[in-house]
């Protein structure tokens, strides 16, 4: 008799809710001859909503689902929910992209929703076949988003940039998982960490987890697998952007940090010394690259790549409080990324025409409001008290510092200062400078407007009352200890 | 009594609420924005005088306390307080403020909206950290107070050079915070671990011995954030461009409270947490408080743009006050306070008359002027008061601050005390020469025939800083008495815990548990309690 798998839905619904929406999408879409872009927005807005209520239950369970493929703890719920927020901002802040663009597209909103199932099954996956699928639907997603802007060259070259060298990662992950199962016999994180725990850890084991370590570093963009980073970012469609920068990273992160602290924590002595490098590495780089950028949305990747350091430092210290400072904030960085990416899309305007430093002298004048919003992102992204960067800065450096990490919190603080100069530059930028010309007006959307008023409001009250936030990331870390 | 317990919070708040309204209010009439701005400012100097009269003069301890829990997951609470130390640096913002706006009624004109709001963050922040007694809130508080006066200076400065001097007035400024936020976790966690409660509550860590090579490294990160500040020799560079490119009232806000911050960090923060190196470094720490004193004073001598004298007279005068403070005797330190607020109203009151000038003539050369008291006789006596007092005439606040430094610091680094009295009589070189160029003598430049004297609100704005200027100069027992608890207690503190340190490390019980120390130094302060 051939055993038949518990099938378990109930736990998988969220995903299955932004599944179907995404279908539903794409199926309307074809009979709706104009204001597609209204119409998918809506339904994925309406997903992303019903999905949220679907995954509440997820928080108070601690198990596993088919055959221990998927795993249901309150850590999949933190990440579900992380990633069904920044889909939802990313819908929020793309109908007014895509409407300026001319670009009357029901197949974006699609394609985003099924990238976010994607995420949904990575980041609940506990098997590293599921967390390889889960990586695969996200990436090919992703791909095609980033080139979806029709004949623009920017725009296909970074999509075939990133499929390559995407490919490439996914390749390395596979090989690792290979070498892994050869050595273990198994692809389940339970008996990976059994494998581990027992004391007799073979070489190719080892290669297997540097494998890993090296494909998990091409998605969170450390370096020195960083370098698609810049040229993608920029060649994406704005929002795109901002939803790579915070869904994919967050994303990836919560493989990463589920396979290494669940799998690889008896071998942890071996690897914390690899991610101290890379996290140092991809401070001082992704800070220094940034310093020179002129055009914001490059900067803004490096700034993501800096970013992705300061988590590396959380992973390095190793310990409960690392992996909770590592989920706010990947937290506080949803919000105050996609705010700032919505503020990009904004000024970026049709075509993506004001997209360098330059064009946003001024702004302070002409839109107070708005450069106001971009402020306060910069502010959090630099890690200023009352923000929501500044509490997640912080609990990342106590982390590592408890776990006697000292110099690499000196590198960090100072690294962090330095990205203080060119945050500080677009704000020199939008209050201090003025424009040559007077650029034409930007036109708010309710969409747009209601994205920043929530993601401003959010970076400053999670800033200045993080404690019920801090306390959910403490507690969805337990069931990785 | 429900209201007065949450006097210091309604203090320290109350601006950001007149931020939040001016947010909401018309652009167009810069009448109505500044009216809210200095009601603002008013009410919070009016209930500031409230806990002024409220202290109680005789008790060392905190008073005011506020305390809840804000993120009790890591030991961080909203707890604020003062006591005889912080009571006048807090009288001193509050006090500035209104001034500060009245100041700049007619000298800003551009974006008066942001401008306001600007001032009154900035306040927020500046009230903030001198009430703060969680280590949390005061970093909370230091770093917030950075963009207001970031913005100040870029948005509102000298066209030339002042997205210069902003960005490079942050950076000193984050870099030093960023390396004390560094310490201040270090700390958090040395504390915790030995004891077993995680707190950042700053009178609980005071009881915290550190051992003595912890102390010497996380003194050094305390100490880089707070001499930025301040700004000691040689990390003072940005000082002297920040204060020529802000406009007036940042350049007074600045020298004003902002350099206190610094002086007030050693004082709070920095000695009483890591007495042993603190002492152990004070000889270098005087050794460049007195180049400071020296080498501010020459280079102010050769400076030809008024302001930038001024500047560097404050890195000279700031020398004075951590000579003072370094020395660690009750004279030395509370003269050390009392310069704070002598340099925060002299320097201040200078900045001010120098922006009067530059709003009539638009130039602060000092070849420009001369003979300048013939057309404005009024402007003259208020500037000859301030010189005066910032060279430390008898009789002017400046005299009292000074002798009190000198004479706390003779007995422990008298070589030093005799380099520093000598800066006194360059002060005197390089002011009365200014001033000597810039007021007397012929009218040589014809464009100054016509310069109006100051009118009555500039009056107004003057009047106030000399007549504090005066009253510590003559009495100032108002001002001593009620610190004079809190120094003591201060002195008593670092020696005691010092010594408790100093004799459980020589007693070669280093590897003794942090929880048996604490509760040696406890022991300690609670015999002293007695006594």
């Amino acid at each position: 008799m051939i055993p038949v798998p518990e099938v378990n839905l109930g736990g998988v619904l969220p995903a299955l809710v932004i599944g179907v929406a995404g279908l539903l999408a794409m199926l309307l879409g074809l009979f709706v001859r104009k204001g597609a872009v209204a119409v998918g927005a809506v339904i994925g807005l309406v997903g992303v909503l019903i999905a949220l209520m679907v995954n509440a239950p997820l928080r108070l369970m601690n198990t596993t689902a088919f055959s221990g493929m998927i795993a249901l703890d309150t850590y999949t719920w933190f990440f579900n929910m992380l990633i069904l927020l920044s889909v939802g901002l990313t819908i929020l802040i793309s109908m007014k992209y895509l409407v300026d663009q001319g670009l009357d597209l029901y197949e974006y909103f699609a394609i985003l929703l099924f990238s976010a199932v994607g995420m949904m099954f990575m980041v609940s996956g506990s098997h590293l076949l599921m967390i390889f699928v889960g990586l695969e639907t996200l990436s090919i997603a992703v791909y095609v988003l980033t080139g979806l802007l029709p004949g623009n060259t920017k725009s296909s070259e970074a999509s075939l940039k990133y499929l390559l060298l995407g490919a490439f990662s996914s390749g390395l992950f596979l090989y690792g998982a290979a070498l892994l199962y050869g050595a273990s016999g198994s692809l389940a994180l339970a008996g990976l960490a059994k494998y581990f725990q027992s004391g007799s850890v073979s070489l190719m084991a080892l290669v297997g987890m540097g494998l890993l370590l090296v494909g998990f570093s091409f998605k969170v963009a450390a370096v020195p697998f960083h370098m698609w980073t810049p040229d993608v970012y920029d060649g994406a469609p704005s929002p795109i952007t901002g939803f790579m920068s915070v869904g994919v990273k967050a994303a990836a992160f919560a493989a990463f940090v589920r396979v290494f602290f669940e799998c690889f924590s008896s071998a942890q002595v071996t690897w914390a010394h690899i991610i101290w490098v890379l996290a140092v590495l991809t401070m001082i780089l992704g800070n220094l690259a940034a310093i020179v950028q002129t055009n914001i949305k490059r900067m803004l990747a490096y700034s993501s790549i800096a970013h992705a350091g300061y988590i590396l430092v959380g992973m390095a210290a190793g310990t409960p409080s690392g992996a909770a400072g590592i989920l706010y904030y990947l937290l506080a960085y949803i919000f105050t990324n996609l705010g700032a990416f919505a503020v990009v899309t904004m000024v970026g305007r049709r075509g993506e025409a004001n997209i360098n430093l330059d064009d946003y002298r001024g702004l302070g004048k002409a839109h107070p409001a708005l450069a106001l919003a971009m402020s306060i992102f910069l502010f959090s992204l630099a890690g200023i008290p009352p923000t929501a960067g500044f509490i997640g800065k912080f609990t990342i450096f106590s982390a590592a510092i408890n776990a006697g990490y000292i110099w690499l919190v000196i590198i960090g603080v100072l690294t962090s200062a330095a990205s203080v100069f060119y945050y500080f530059r677009v704000i020199m930028k939008m209050y201090m400078e003025a424009p040559d010309a007077e650029p034409e007006s930007l036109q708010f959307s309710p969409s747009m407007a209601f994205a920043l008023s929530i993601t401003v409001m959010v970076v400053l009250y999670i800033g200045i009352f993080p404690t019920t936030y801090l306390n959910l990331a403490t507690e969805s870390v337990k069931t990785l200890f | 009594m429900e209201n007065v317990s949450h006097l210091l919070s309604l203090i320290t708040f109350i601006p950001l609420l007149g931020a939040v309204i001016i947010l909401f209010l018309n652009r167009e009439c810069p009448e109505t924005l500044r009216w809210v701005t200095i009601v603002c400012m008013l009410i919070d100097f009016v209930l500031s005088l409230f806990v002024y009269f409220g202290f109680d003069s005789s008790i060392a301890a905190m008073q005011f306390v506020e305390y809840y829990p804000w993120i009790p997951l890591w030991g961080i609470s909203y707890k604020v307080g003062i006591d005889g130390i912080s009571l006048l640096l807090l009288m001193l913002t509050t006090f500035l403020g209104p001034i500060v706006v009245l100041a700049c009624w007619k000298d800003i004109t551009v974006r008066v909206k942001e401008f306001m709001i600007c001032l009154l963050f900035l306040q927020v922040g500046m009230i903030g950290v001198f009430v703060s007694l969680d280590l949390f809130l005061f970093y909370v508080f230091w770093e917030i107070m950075l963009i207001p006066m970031y913005l100040l200076i870029g948005v509102w400065g000298n066209p030339a050079r002042r997205l210069y001097a902003a960005i490079k007035f942050v950076l000193y400024t984050i870099v030093g915070s960023l390396l004390m936020l560094v310490a201040i976790l270090v700390l958090y966690f040395m504390a915790g671990k030995s004891s077993g409660i995680y707190t950042f509550d700053l009178l609980k860590l005071y009881d915290f011995a550190v051992p003595v090579q912890a102390q010497f490294w996380l003194f050094l990160a305390f100490f880089l954030a707070f001499a930025i500040k301040v700004p000691m020799f040689p990390f003072h560079t940005w000082l002297p461009d920040a204060h020529t490119e802000a406009p007036t009232v940042g350049s007074v806000v600045l020298a004003a409270v902002l350099l206190k911050m610094g002086t007030y960090g050693f004082i709070r923060f920095a000695i009483p947490l890591f007495p042993n190196a603190a002492v152990d470094a004070a000889w270098w720490v005087a050794l460049l408080a007195v180049i400071g004193i020296i080498y501010g004073a020459w280079v102010a001598m050769v400076q030809a743009d008024m302001k930038r004298l001024v500047a560097f007279s404050s890195v000279s005068h700031l020398g004075f006050v951590m000579l003072g403070m370094f020395a660690l005797t009750t004279q030395g330190v509370e003269g050390s306070i009392i310069q704070m607020i002598n340099h925060g109203l002299s320097t201040g009151a200078l900045f001010l008359i120098v922006g009067m000038i530059y709003e009539r003539r638009h130039t602060r050369l000092i070849a420009e002027f001369g003979g300048l008291s013939k057309v404005m006789p009024l402007f003259a006596v208020f500037f000859m008061v301030f010189t005066l007092s910032s060279i430390g005439l008898p009789g002017l606040n400046g005299f009292i601050g000074e002798f009190l430094i000198l004479l706390g610091s003779f007995g422990k680094f008298t070589w030093y005390t005799v380099f520093a009295a000598s800066g006194v009589i360059f002060a005197a070189v390089y002011m009365l020469w200014m001033f000597q160029r810039v007021m007397f003598g012929e009218i040589t430049n014809p464009k100054n025939l016509n310069l109006k004297d100051i009118d009555f609100r500039e009056i107004a704005v003057l009047t106030p800083l000399l007549i504090f200027v005066v009253w510590i100069g003559v009495y100032p027992n108002t001002f001593l008495k009620p610190m004079e608890p809190s120094v003591k207690n201060f002195i008593q503190h670092v020696e005691k815990k010092r010594a408790a340190i100093m004799a459980m490390e020589e007693s070669g019980r280093q590897f003794l548990p942090n929880v048996e120390r604490i509760s040696l130094v406890s022991s300690v302060t609670k015999i002293r309690a007695e006594k």
